[in-house]
């Protein structure tokens, strides 16, 4: 089973951080495989995810969508209705009940969109802990919502004015808080990147996405799908829903971010444009310049608005398990449209990425074909970007 | 012989404590930089580190943080680094050690990164996101040149921790004052000379303390538990102060020679 006893998938991962936050590292990773073996833990998890977070979440036919395209039968993975509204939430419990374990009362976080920040947030407020998330200046912009959330949760969201202004930063800047504050701090890192055992870890607290999907379909329609498709900024609720469908035959498409176009430099595509490179503690693809330098990236959503992505993304891309595509922001506003209008769902505009390359791979498959799309997130956040577009 | 063997060596036949600057290639422009490491060397400096500016430096304090951004905007690139190591060799002996973040070194090719810094006169290399346990690659390639790879240890690294850090590190130990980012602080942790005392019941190597330290008191109690001293950031604040100003260099070898001698004892 991947990764390997020192945080490998193939090539790619591994724990390239400073030294300071190697006994933390090490710690959290105790931490994590004793309480995966004790079924407390996991009765605990279980209870929060079931009662407060509200799974399992329901799997969707998406009758009209499907009648409008008059291919596959395509279904939705509804991770928009969990509490929060996004599926961030199935990682920030997880990781609280460790902190808890592990004595740490200060969380701090990342977030770009903010999903995140606010589903750190509100698990910090469930279990009486101190939140602080670093968010980039842009981003505080474009998702205010989620950062007056955040507030009224009692948490600090503080600004980051440097590089990019965005999701990169953010993580620098709740790295260097960490090392700082390493003694009584739990880095509550959001996706399935970074330092090992975090992309392990994340991955696990999600493939509830997939195991509840895995056993919907089963029972829906007696068999499993022939494709997942799920968006990849760093890649938590693609990694979650891909995993436990691992070793069956059905196919993975994670979707990109193609931004302005991935012939442009505007775009946040990283494992179709990226080389391989070290960033954020691991090694993975990451988008760089011809000195190593880590680019400026750009997308409509600011959860996938990052140069870099999950290790074992970077693996199913070297081993052809996973195949990637992307999606640009007019398309994604395009597949925002279209599942509010016909379905009645708002979704994020980052899912609305994988939406939209739903509706171009249903037609060209046969009614007896099975996809299912992660709806990750619902559209709130986004109402205020998508007016100035639409 | 590796330059910082040879220095080491012979301070430690005088008794005296190493003096480690680091300043960030490249600002405010790689011709300053090349002027300034003369400087250095002419106050008292024993051993120079040059930073390679990275997009995303994220053991860096405010301080660094800008003076890599200005360097990164004014065109610096690794190549043009090893550029001016080489350079400065034509005037100057002083132990010369980069200090980078591992992406833009990965990028441009370990072996090849290992083969052009030693022939343009590099002594070794400090990787602040590189602990030793995935430092193989590099490792096999420094060992082949005799470039020397420095590794970091902390106050929160473990006895066996620092014994690996030990087994690896060549020339010196790093050992980062405190938990946090680099930058001058006021005031530094009193558990440093511990944990020196910590690190040298495990090895022999000198133990060179950096992070934090910007001024002659602080690196005056450091010289006398520690065999060397860093100072940074509260270098490049002279820097910046003085930039675009003839006063540039006069000014970093004053701020400097006080500190080297605090470190020297004179």
């Amino acid at each position: 089973m991947l990764p390997g006893k020192r945080g490998y998938f193939g090539r790619f991962g591994g724990k390239y951080v400073p030294e300071t936050l190697m006994s933390a590292l090490d710690e959290l990773e105790r931490e994590y495989l004793k309480a995966k073996k004790n079924p407390g833990f996991k009765k605990e998890f279980d209870f929060y995810l079931k009662k407060y977070a509200g799974r399992p979440t329901p799997l969707y036919f998406a009758r009209n969508l499907t009648k409008k395209f008059k291919g596959a039968r395509i279904y939705l993975k509804r991770e928009d209705l969990l509490h929060t509204g996004a599926h961030k939430i199935n990682n920030t419990i997880g990781q609280l009940l460790l902190a808890k374990r592990m004595k740490k009362n200060r969380i701090i976080a990342e977030t770009g969109a903010g999903q995140h920040g606010v589903a750190t947030a509100t698990a910090a407020a469930l279990f009486g802990c101190e939140c602080h998330v670093y968010m980039g200046q842009e981003d505080m912009k474009r998702q205010a919502l989620n950062v007056f959330r955040m507030a009224l949760m009692g948490t600090e969201v503080i600004p980051v004015t440097s590089g990019s202004k965005t999701l990169k930063d953010a993580i620098n800047e709740t790295l260097r808080d960490w090392v700082t504050n390493i003694r009584t701090t739990h880095y509550v890192l959001g996706s399935v990147v970074g330092p090992h055992p975090y992309p392990k870890m994340v991955r696990d607290f999600q493939s509830v996405i997939g195991k509840e999907a895995r056993a919907q379909i089963l029972k829906e329609e007696g068999r499993l799908p022939d494709y997942l498709l799920a968006c990849v900024g760093g890649g938590s609720n693609s990694m979650g829903l891909f995993y436990p469908f691992f070793k069956d035959k059905v196919r993975f498409v994670g979707v990109e971010a193609g931004g302005a176009g991935i012939s442009s430099s505007k775009h946040a595509a990283t494992l179709i444009k990226g080389g391989i490179g070290i960033l954020h503690g691991s090694k993975s693809y990451v988008l760089q310049d011809s000195d190593g330098q880590i680019n400026f990236t750009h997308s409509i959503s600011a959860g996938l608005d990052y140069p870099g992505v999950g290790p074992e993304h970077s693996f199913y891309k070297k081993s052809g398990r996973a195949s990637y595509v992307a999606v640009n922001d007019k398309e994604a506003l395009a597949g925002f449209k279209m599942l509010s209008e016909i379905e009645g769902i708002i979704p994020a505009l980052e899912p609305a990425h994988a939406i939209y390359q739903a509706s171009k791979l249903a037609p060209k498959l046969s009614k007896k074909n099975i996809i299912i799309v992660c709806l990750s997130g619902r559209g709130d956040k986004d109402i205020d970007i998508v007016k100035e577009y639409l | 012989m590796n330059r910082i063997k040879k220095t080491f060596n012979k301070l430690s036949k005088d008794k005296r404590k190493a003096f480690i600057v680091y300043i960030t290639a490249g600002y405010p422009s790689m011709a300053a930089t090349e002027k300034i490491v003369l400087e250095l060397e002419r106050s008292g400096v024993d051993i120079v580190e040059l930073g390679v500016p990275f997009s995303d430096p994220m053991a860096d304090g405010l301080t660094i943080q800008r003076s890599s951004e200005r360097s990164l905007k004014s065109g610096t690139t690794l190549h043009k680094i090893l550029k001016s190591v080489k350079k400065i060799r034509g005037k100057s002996q002083i132990p010369i050690i980069l200090m980078s973040y591992l992406n833009p070194v990965y990028h441009y090719g370990v072996e090849k990164f290992v083969r052009d810094a030693v022939k343009c006169g590099v002594d070794g290399a400090i990787f602040p996101d590189l602990p030793a346990e995935e430092a193989a690659e590099l490792e096999g390639a420094a060992r082949a040149q005799d470039l020397y790879l420095i590794f970091l240890a902390s106050p929160t690294s473990t006895n066996d921790r620092l014994k690996i850090i030990a087994r690896h590190s060549k020339g010196f130990i790093y050992y980062v004052s405190l938990t946090g980012v680099t930058g001058a602080r006021a005031a530094l942790p009193s558990h440093i000379s511990k944990n020196i005392k910590r690190i040298k019941r495990l090895t022999d190597k000198p133990v060179c303390v950096g992070f934090g330290v910007s001024n002659e008191k602080q690196a005056r109690d450091i010289s006398r538990v520690a065999d060397g001293v860093i100072i940074g950031s509260a270098l490049i604040r002279v820097i910046g102060e003085n930039e675009g100003k003839s006063t540039l260099n006069k000014a970093v070898g004053k701020f400097t020679s006080s500190i080297a001698k605090a470190v020297h004892n004179e």
